[in-house]
């Protein structure tokens, strides 16, 4: 099948779609997007968060086919023309990235909550990121790099 | 795959960013998974359903006729020994006529969409003869078991005999423990990119802990020399010791060979499950004699670890466990038996911390009990009994640097403890959360301590070292390092660790680090706690290095003697600036390579277990305070604070992340972490089903870092990455013990441990 979707502001098509194909592999193998990250492509780990229509999804969850004309926004699409956003910026100077490979999920899920709860209390900030897992962190300088991107 | 640049400025002892960490976030770093090439394939892998069983043959036709497939193979497509193992070359690349775990690789599949390729892999039909298995490691040693490998089911066999043989007690204390399997559970798939070079060789792009053991293994398969097969290292996503054994290395590369195109290999989250060792299952049996004011006189130690079907890591396991796993303790007498054997479980092999992980639980709870048989507090019968700079180990190795054991457990227990509750509280800190399980009905607080030590570095007589290139020239007239060495950057922030080091012994600001590959010489393993000590120590002699060639030139430029590099300007033996260092490098590029290789250690004697056994030893201790609701056995940890010696933290920030990271890891194996096996096979190889610790799950961290610098060491550095795992798990057993009052002699705890 053949899908049509904006991704990061850009109309992308990709030809030959398998149907079984998730969006999240779309993006990856197909539209050379691979930012959102396949940690267990079963719902579990957060690492292939994206927005959907303004929404965050794991896009391993979601069949290609059902983002035919959706709107997409990938951690590649975070940062503006004047540099990276200030949930990027934060993660980057907190030590929130070590692998880094829970980081774009991180990022949009935390760019979320702060778009709609500009200035998260702890409990709402671990409440907000418990569906994304870090297995180097420990979580403690990815809540300083959401408190820092709160105050930016 | 890019080389990184950074020109944050940042000397040892700062906490420059890391240099790739702009690329991490806005997503273009490439991790091994991300790789992509024209015209590539997709490789898969058949692997077996049984834990045990027969071949008796494999018919790829069917396979082989599905349109997309370019590729099916098995063993008799391999070129080379068909063998591949850490430790011993045990493991066949591909199953032959047995395979001996469930998981266990037996065909390959190359298609030009993954689908297709497991379609495919579907279609390949294998004649098993399912075979009796041996999953109970406690029977491998028994009369009649099934023999899993050709020698015997014993890996490894550790003893030490050490003071009075008979030693007798007025207090004597014992206990039986068990710790499950746990997984590195990294979130980057086992993944790479391998591609042909049209002249019979290769290049693997790949994620990994050691590259250049991984060009041997693959080259011994492929029948390949060194130079026809270059391995890259691709964007790691975590490794934990996960990535020490080959996962798609050898798979992908016969594929390519085969096809003549690119070949990507990934695996998805389950098969990740099968795909890698895990942390060996332990059953240990300690004893602890004392005197009545609790200061230790003898204990015995009886541990066997289950090596499952190959032995990957099992040897040094096994060395781990026994040589130090009486933990950081003065002990006269010492009697260990340590065992690792064969089974037809997952194979086990690399997990931070490994071997002394699973033994702290035992000594750990034997040091609680002890303490309370004698009335001595938890924390004062560590400080009694714990090591110090000049004693002796139980393998009779001088510990010649600081051992701050009785420092650490105290700092713990004075920093600050979270508020105890009070009134109506959030159910949101609450065990069960926000599933509304209890008010704070049922809810006891219990706070438990540990303190632990591990090796840094490989042990036992083998010849550790790394290699470190570094050139300095002028770039747009500005003098810039470049620093190769093919040690694995896993996430651990060791390339901002080598620039660190390049600017500190150079003067320069800008440093290049480029790209991890098999053009330099090896690096050792990211694995140990070794690379800041090790590659780190490579870097500053070839800093060094570089440095008396800059100083010669200079020399003879400027026609004095007696000058050094302060900063970046040339000074003379009375402190005069002669010259700036981009004065005397002008068109010159100067460039060494040094191999650097840290103090021998030797093997221990075989019947008493003495001798120099390790190089260095790192401590740290943890206090953890949880709250149990009693009554449906559910934790929440509340605070787990911890203190650890690092010797020279180069890197502050970076040494606080890898204490937290890894203190979680530990706080996992404690509560929740479990690869649940029974008869052989694996029930949850899923996220969904094995759980590693969440952000609702870790508490609050406070970390107390000491610098006590080891006179033996690059800067007096200390191994970090591993302690935390160590000494984080037995604290918060210890807290549920407190709050409970069971005995709890198996981690990870489970509700029914509680309730029932
Ligand atoms: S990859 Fe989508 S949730 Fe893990
Ligand atoms: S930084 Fe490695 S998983 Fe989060």
């Amino acid at each position: 099948m053949r899908i049509e979707l904006t991704v990061n502001g850009e109309r992308h098509e990709a030809d030959d779609v398998w149907e079984g194909e998730s969006l999240l592999y779309a993006l990856r193998e197909r539209l050379g997007l691979p930012g959102s990250k396949n940690a267990c492509e079963q719902g579990e780990c957060g690492s292939c968060t994206v927005y959907m229509d303004g929404v965050p999804v794991c896009s391993c969850l979601v069949a290609a086919g059902q983002a035919q004309g959706r709107d997409v926004t990938t951690v590649e699409g975070l940062a503006g023309d004047d540099g990276l956003d200030p949930v990027q910026q934060a993660f980057v100077e907190c030590g929130a990235v070590q692998c880094g490979f829970c980081t774009p999920g991180f990022l949009v899920s935390t760019h979320d909550l702060l778009a709609r709860n500009p200035r998260p209390s702890d409990p709402e900030i671990r409440e907000a990121l418990a569906g994304n897992l870090c297995r180097c962190t420990g979580y403690e300088k990815i809540l300083d790099a959401v408190r820092t991107a709160a105050h930016s | 795959m890019t080389s990184t640049e950074t020109r944050t400025t940042g000397k040892i002892g700062d906490s420059p960013l890391r240099p790739d960490g702009t690329l991490k976030v806005t997503g273009e770093f490439a991790y091994s998974s991300d790789l992509w090439h024209d015209d590539m394939c997709w490789g898969v892998t058949l692997r077996s359903p049984h834990p045990h069983a027969r071949i008796h043959g494999i018919d790829v036709s069917a396979a082989l006729a599905l349109p997309g497939v370019h590729a099916v193979l098995t063993h008799a497509d391999v070129p080379g020994l068909n063998r591949v193992g850490l430790e011993h070359l045990d493991q066949p690349a591909l199953a032959e006529d047995v395979v001996r775990y469930q998981g266990e690789p037996v065909a390959l599949v190359a298609a030009d969409h993954p689908e297709t390729a497991r379609r495919a892999a579907k279609r390949i039909v294998v004649d098993y003869e399912e075979l009796p298995a041996l999953t109970d490691p406690r029977r491998a040693l028994d009369e009649g078991v099934p023999q899993v490998q050709p020698g015997g089911n014993l890996v490894r066999e550790l003893t030490i005999r050490r003071g009075d043989p008979a030693p007798q007690a007025p207090v004597v204390v014992a206990l039986d423990f068990e710790v499950g399997m746990q997984d590195q559970a990294f979130l980057g798939p086992e993944s790479g990119l391998a591609v042909p070079d049209g002249e019979g060789g290769l290049d693997l792009y790949v994620a990994t802990q050691w590259l250049h053991v991984d060009q041997q293994q693959v080259c011994r398969v492929l029948d390949l020399p060194p130079d026809r097969a270059r391995l890259h290292l691709a964007g790691v996503g975590g490794a934990f010791g996960g990535r020490e054994d080959l996962s798609i290395h050898v798979h992908a590369c016969l594929l390519a060979l085969h096809t003549g195109k690119p070949v990507k290999m990934s695996y998805a989250r389950d098969e990740s499950f099968f795909g890698h060792v895990h942390r060996h299952p332990a059953w240990l049996r300690y004893e602890f004699g004392a005197s009545e004011e609790g200061r230790l006189a003898y204990a015995k130690a009886d541990i066997l670890f289950d090596g499952g079907a190959y032995a990957s890591s099992t040897t040094a396991v096994v060395g781990n466990g026994g040589t130090l796993g009486l933990g950081p303790y003065n002990i006269p007498s010492v009697t260990v038996d340590a065992r690792g054997v064969y089974t037809n479980n997952p194979p086990c092999g690399a997990m931070r911390g490994f071997g002394c992980v699973q033994a702290a639980f035992a000594h750990e709870a034997l040091m609680d009990e002890l303490a309370d048989r004698v009335g001595v507090d938890r924390v004062e019968i560590r400080a009694l009994n714990g090591m110090r700079d000049g004693d002796l180990n139980i393998t009779g190795q001088l510990i010649d640097s600081a051992a701050p054991v009785a420092e650490l457990i105290r700092t713990v227990r004075d920093l600050p403890l979270p508020a105890s509750p009070e009134g109506e509280r959030d159910i949101r800190d609450l065990p069960g959360g926000a599933s509304n399980t209890t008010h704070g009905e049922g809810v006891v607080r219990g706070i438990g301590y540990a303190v632990t030590y591990k090796n840094v570095g490989f042990s036992e007589g083998f010849d550790d070292y790394s290699t470190a290139r570094v050139r300095l020239e002028l770039t747009g007239g500005e003098p810039v390092a470049t620093v190769h060495t093919a040690a694995a950057e896993v996430g651990q922030g060791l390339i901002t660790v080598e620039q660190q080091i390049c600017r500190t012994e150079l003067g320069v600001d800008r440093v290049v680090v480029h790209p991890k590959n098999t053009f330099v010489g090896s690096g050792g393993s990211t694995s140990a706690s070794r690379q800041t000590y090790v590659t780190g120590g490579a870097v500053k002699a070839a800093c060094e290095a570089v440095r008396a060639a800059v100083l010669r030139l200079a020399s003879a430029r400027l026609g004095v003697g007696g000058l050094r590099l302060d900063g970046d300007k040339i000074v003379s033996a009375s402190g005069e600036v002669l010259a700036s260092l981009a004065d005397v490098l002008g068109a010159e590029a100067v460039e060494e390579t040094v191999e650097w290789h840290h103090r021998p250690t030797e093997e221990i004697d075989p019947e008493t277990g003495q001798g120099n056994a390790h190089v260095q030893y790192a401590f740290s201790a943890h206090r953890a305070v949880v709250d149990v609701d009693v009554e449906l056995g559910l934790v929440k940890v509340v605070a787990l604070d911890t203190a650890q010696d690092v010797g020279k933290a180069i890197n502050p920030d970076a040494v606080v992340g890898q204490i937290q990271g890894g203190s979680a890891q530990g706080m996992g194996l404690a509560l929740m972490e479990e690869i649940v096996v029974t008869d052989g096979k694996v029930r949850n190889p899923s996220f969904t089903d094995y759980l590693i610790p969440t952000i609702l799950d870790m508490p609050p961290m406070q970390v107390k870092v000491l610098e006590y610098a080891d006179p033996h060491a690059p800067y007096g550095v200390r191994g970090v990455g591993e302690p935390p795992t160590i000494s984080s798990g037995p604290a918060v057993a210890a807290a549920i013990r407190a709050a409970t009052g069971k005995a709890l002699r198996r981690v990870p705890v489970r509700p029914e441990h509680i309730t029932l």
